[in-house]
């Protein structure tokens, strides 16, 4: 075609999912706009007390991306702007967009609140969910970017109050709306979800009654950063000891919303209920009403057991209403399964309210949308209707933040492709990292920032005292506290220090610095100064948050790591960066729809991939599968797609191969086939896939009790004209003890094949026994179609009534106590069809192969739930499809999409950079014992002339060589011997 | 003995226990300050003389804690420190001190509620066998 294809790519929406886009786009060579509506980037992460399941704190999981996407080169963030028009095709469009006036000037603007202070008009908060005030000067959120004030110009008295005391002159009235016109190849709309309102709705009282809030309101009142810091209060001011969550508020159909399911708020009450126990400074007791409790995800289901375990009930019922029963009591009244007409009262009734779409930009854009009003997308791809534009994340049916972040990523990668030959040329990648002062002859000069976290920290430890104390640390010549260590402007504040004061050593006193270092050592190193000269004390984690109750020891010990920290930093070394060149093509383990997606998506991207698959065809369980509730006409879309790789020159199939040794790192790995074929490749995606479990329970071997695959086949062939009754039994191997997860596609799966009975037999009577139906998101309608169809649903608890089968002389019947008609039903079927589980297939090999991490399910451990995916903790190994987590065919290949963009990047980039912790060898104090290479368990070192050699690229750092070395001839790089002991000396004698 | 105030150190491997310490401070559980926490990369990376010096330079009390046994980082690191506190714990019995002071935990990053525990039962452990006899008599070198 003709078009000049743009390298230029704009992302709208600023929560985690377009700050995952932006990010994963900049880092694969393009140049984007990231566009915000409101005047600072985040979404709805920072409104979150905690993440579920890790219950980390939402803020600080987000934060370190925030500060990202501030300083990433490529990166342009445009908050309080709209899109108004897009007009082109793909490769190059024509955006309009309407920036609304901050009046307040970014670069100018110092965050220091003053213009706050003398402000006169409150107005409720917003990002408190009108839980707290705001003035009409104010801040989006303490941590929010960019870090700089906004003037809410419809509160504004125009008194000018704030303009008198604004010191920088960042003020300015003035600014009006203006028009932008900005040239793309392609748009990314990452616009996230509207939390369902419930004001209109008489009967759960919100807004009426005082002490029944939203689910977001309830998630500020546990915040830490909230308006109660996190201290657990009723709107009355009161302490509940009795709150009660009312699940599917504007979901499922109910209170007049929408059809779909929501899809995380279960898991969000059970974390809210897990929180409340947690926190109150008095017994509580939880309740949370549901209809089906959906743990569908990677890791919810043990969730659930343990709120379980810890005492939150769960109550199977329809709310009716919600009343106000007097003397602040809220009244919740509830059909229970029986049928009958109850009521409890609590102090507290927290609605869960479901996700709804924003259609003002879809609509201004002509996009298509589903049923529900989310933006509709292809199978197994993020482009909408309109080529050239994309979505992912809320904006396309609610999800949680794993499956966002995978979705954004994924439409990089899609964006990738469409734009692949015009990477790079309109980046404005110029920014050069500084080049390093040699700080070796110097002698340290060690800068110590103390952080409060806000009141996680200085709301516990006397910060200004620790700070005070490290001033009177030997080589200490800067001592400082800050509200926000990790925010924008404290990096520029540090930067700033670090100059003014020659400082050649850094100390941050924070939180972790499993999270955050990276952070502090990227800011060392923007300041001139070799990153590895950072040394972080967590004195969040560690001291304030398990000593809250103990202030002055927890001060004590805060000093005391302090000490130990600059006792560390006054003897760190300059890493000398370490690159290495990257091998241009991947390997990718597993040829099933996962593999086959991710080695086209980087195919495509122009790179070379090596498809390793042990069997001798191409497809996995896609290839096999008639009926997929996820990809419709299954058979066509698998056949296109292995059509597609076949042909596709860059792609080199291995069938009937195995991976049989693994050597090097990212970059540079070596693999061997079991034929001795070596391949050298940058990057490995693992996706083995699953396969379908098959016990003992439920006459195994019997002809007419299959799985869900052999029912798939029999109706696949067109066999299913003659049934009368098919009974499917839900949850068989999972959610129990032996595998505590949900198989997350089996419902949907049982529903679709369901449906299929009834096309093929009209008069067949066909029952679903099931535990919970896990119809998340838009499988919802699903369900509603089932039961439109006819198809009878019957719950049943496996400790209570669970379903028996029996095979008599000449047929089959199952029998299952019904709780509602409180009698056993005993269905004579032609065909038993049994959901079993999913398990994992060969990943414990191949987690040894490649030294990669399995979690306690036995399925692939990614680097981090929520905000990692699709990495492995190890660099340049990458997971996709079943083998990560049960899911249904196309998260598998949208999550391959996703791994195509992270990998594609590290292909795309040419170099990788090692680490600044690895083990180097004393040549003079070496005797060749061999204890090293022996115990290596990467077998790095090598022995060429008379001593052991360590190659910092390869070696993981790990140190286990250092402590086996009989000679003391090898130290860890970052963690010497010496180091230990001065750290350990000074904790302990006080020395510094 | 109410007077005594331990000192611990926990040597942590970033992965898991120094995860799960982390974590414990997420969940808000409350464990004696006396418990101060190092980060290593593994384990495994612990040497005889870090341990040493750290009773010789007053720790009351020394725990590691790595991953979950099978599920270390880097494989074996975690097992090679537990060979190594089993045969510190000898070495410091012969010194005198009591090898219970030293001991190897294993964790994983969701145990935020374990590693809390783990530091109540050494403080409760230490607490009972009072301070460190080198305390006391400082001449008395422990011979490593």
């Amino acid at each position: 075609m003709g078009v000049e294809k743009s390298g230029r790519v704009m992302v709208v929406g600023g929560g985690i999912g377009g700050i995952q886009a932006a990010l994963d786009l900049a880092q694969a060579g393009f140049s984007v706009y990231l566009v915000e509506q409101r005047y600072a980037i985040g979404g709805t992460m920072p409104i979150l007390s905690r993440t579920f399941p890790s219950n980390e704190c939402s803020l600080c999981n987000i934060s370190p991306r925030l500060v990202e996407c501030g300083r990433k080169p490529g990166v342009t963030v445009m908050t309080g702007t709209e899109v108004l028009a897009a007009e082109g095709e793909p490769g190059a469009f024509k955006v309009r967009l309407l920036e609304h006036p901050r009046s307040v000037l970014i670069d100018r603007c110092r965050a220091c609140g003053d213009c706050a202070g003398v402000c006169p008009v409150e107005v409720p908060d917003e990002f408190n969910q009108g839980l707290a005030k705001r003035k009409a000067i104010y801040q989006p959120y303490p941590q929010g970017f960019p870090k700089a004030y906004v003037v809410d110009r419809t509160a504004c008295l125009e008194c000018s109050a704030c303009e008198a005391v604004c010191k920088p002159e960042a003020i300015n009235r003035a600014q009006k709306p203006r028009e932008i016109m900005l040239d793309v190849g392609a748009i990314v709309l990452c616009l996230g979800f509207q939390p369902f309102d419930p004001t209109g709705l008489q009967r759960y009282g919100y807004g009426r009654i005082t002490n029944v809030i939203t689910s977001l309101e309830f998630e500020r009142v546990l915040s830490s950063g909230g308006p109660s810091h996190g201290r657990l209060v009723m709107p009355d001011g009161k302490v509940p000891g009795k709150i009660a969550w009312v699940q599917c508020v504007g979901s499922r159909k109910n209170s007049d919303g929408q059809r779909h399911c929501s899809s995380v708020c279960c898991m969000a009450s059970i974390k809210m209920a897990l929180a409340a126990t947690e926190q109150s400074e008095v017994a509580v007791e939880a309740v949370i009403f549901h209809q089906d409790v959906r743990t569908w995800g990677k890791g919810y289901e043990r969730y659930y057991r343990r709120a379980r375990d810890q005492g939150i009930r769960f109550e199977r019922a329809a709310v009716e209403r919600v009343e106000d029963a007097g003397a602040g009591q809220v009244r919740v009244v509830f059909a229970g399964e029986d049928g009958k007409t109850r009521y409890e009262n609590y102090d507290l009734v927290v609605l869960a309210v479901g996700m709804q779409p924003h259609d003002d930009l879809p609509r201004r854009l002509n996009l298509k949308l589903t049923e529900d009003g989310f933006i509709a997308t292809g199978t197994g791809s993020l482009v909408t209707s309109r080529p050239g534009i994309y979505a992912a994340g809320c904006c396309t049916g609610p999800k949680d933040i794993s499956g966002t972040v995978t979705e954004a990523a994924a439409a990089a990668s899609e964006v990738a492709v469409l734009l692949g030959g015009a990477r790079g040329t309109n980046s404005n990648n110029a920014k050069h990292a500084a080049s390093e002062r040699d700080v070796r002859a110097e002698t340290p000069k060690v800068g110590v920032f103390v952080c409060r976290c806000g009141v996680n920290i200085g709301g516990v430890v006397d910060v200004p005292q620790v700070v005070s104390e490290a001033s009177k640390m030997a080589n200490v010549v800067a001592a400082e506290e800050l509200t926000y260590a990790c925010s924008q402007d404290s990096q520029n504040y540090i930067k700033e220090v670090i100059r003014k004061k020659g400082l050649n050593r850094l100390v941050i006193a924070s939180c972790s610095p499993r999270t955050h270092k990276f952070l502090f050592q990227n800011t060392l190193r923007e300041a001139g100064i070799n990153r590895y000269l950072c040394e972080m004390t967590n004195i969040r984690d560690h001291c304030a948050w398990v000593h809250g109750s103990e202030p002055q020891k927890a001060t004590a010990k805060a000093a005391g790591l302090v000490r130990m920290a600059v006792a560390k930093a006054r003897t760190l070394e300059p890493v000398e960066e370490i690159t290495g060149a990257v091998v241009p093509s991947a390997l990718v383990v597993g040829a099933g729809a996962a593999g086959l997606s991710a080695a086209l998506g980087l195919a495509e991207q122009g790179f070379e991939v090596h498809l390793v698959e042990k069997s001798d065809h191409l497809g996995g369980y896609a290839a096999r599968t008639y009926f997929d509730p996820s990809v419709p006409d299954l058979p066509a879309f698998i056949s296109k797609l292995i059509d597609r790789v076949m042909t596709h020159p860059l792609i080199f199939a291995h069938l009937q191969r195995q991976v049989a040794e693994v050597r090097g790192h990212i970059g540079n790995f070596t693999s061997v086939l079991d034929n001795g074929d070596t391949i050298k490749h940058g990057v490995a995606v693992l996706a083995p896939g699953s396969a379908e479990y098959r016990g003992d329970e439920y006459l195994p071997g019997d002809p007419d009790v299959l799985t869900l695959s052999e029912m798939d086949s029999l109706l696949g062939r067109g066999k299913g004209n003659s049934l009368h009754n098919v009974v499917f039994i839900q949850c068989v191997g999972s959610r129990n003890e032996t595998r505590p997860y949900c198989s997350r596609s089996c419902c949907t799966r049982s529903l679709d094949l369901a449906l299929q009975v009834k096309v093929q037999s009209p008069a067949c009577n066909v029952y679903i026994l099931y535990r919970d139906m896990m119809t998340f998101g838009r499988y919802e309608k699903l369900y509603q179609r089932a039961r439109g169809a006819g198809v009878v649903f019957i719950r049943f608890d496996p400790e209570k009534n669970k379903p028996r089968v029996i095979r008599n002389e000449n047929n089959l019947t199952v029998s299952v106590p019904d709780h509602i008609l409180r009698r056993t039903l005993i269905i004579d079927c032609d065909k038993v069809v049994l959901a079993t589980a999913t398990v994992p297939d060969d990943v414990k090999a191949l987690a040894g192969l490649f030294k990669v991490a399995a979690d306690s399910d036995g399925y692939f451990l990614e680097a981090h739930h929520s905000l990692r995916p699709v990495d492995f903790a190890a660099a340049g190994i990458y997971m996709c499809g079943d083998a990560h987590a049960p899911k249904t065919l196309e998260e598998s290949i949208l999550q391959a999409k996703a791994v195509a963009a992270r990998a594609g990047a590290v292909l795309n980039r040419g170099v990788v950079e090692a680490g600044g912790v690895f083990a180097r060898v004393d040549p003079q104090k070496c005797v060749t014992c061999l204890n090293c290479t022996l115990i290596c368990p990467y077998n790095v070192p090598v022995i060429r002339e008379r001593y052991s050699e360590i190659e910092p690229i390869q070696c993981q750092g790990c140190g286990i060589c250092v402590a086996e070395c009989p000679n003391n001839a090898i130290d860890l790089v970052g963690y010497r011997k010496d180091q230990m002991a001065a750290q350990v000396r000074a904790l302990l004698r006080g020395e510094v | 003995m109410s007077s005594f105030k331990p000192k611990i150190i926990a040597f942590c491997c970033y992965n898991c226990a120094y995860a799960a310490a982390d974590l414990a401070g997420t969940m808000r559980l409350q464990y004696d300050p006396c418990v101060s926490v190092i980060g290593v990369p593994c384990t495994g990376a612990i040497d005889l003389t870090t341990v040493l010096t750290a009773f010789e330079e007053g720790a009351d009390g020394v725990f590691i804690a790595g991953c979950l046994k099978g599920e270390c980082h880097y494989k074996v690191g975690n097992l090679r420190a537990l060979e190594r506190v089993k045969y510190l714990k000898r070495v410091l019995s012969e010194a005198g001190i009591d090898g219970d002071r030293l001991e190897m935990y294993f964790l994983s990053a969701a145990m935020g509620s374990r590693f809390a525990e783990i530091a109540k039962e050494m403080t409760d452990r230490i607490r009972g066998m009072g301070p460190l006899p080198l305390n006391g008599c400082p001449e008395e070198g422990e011979g490593k």
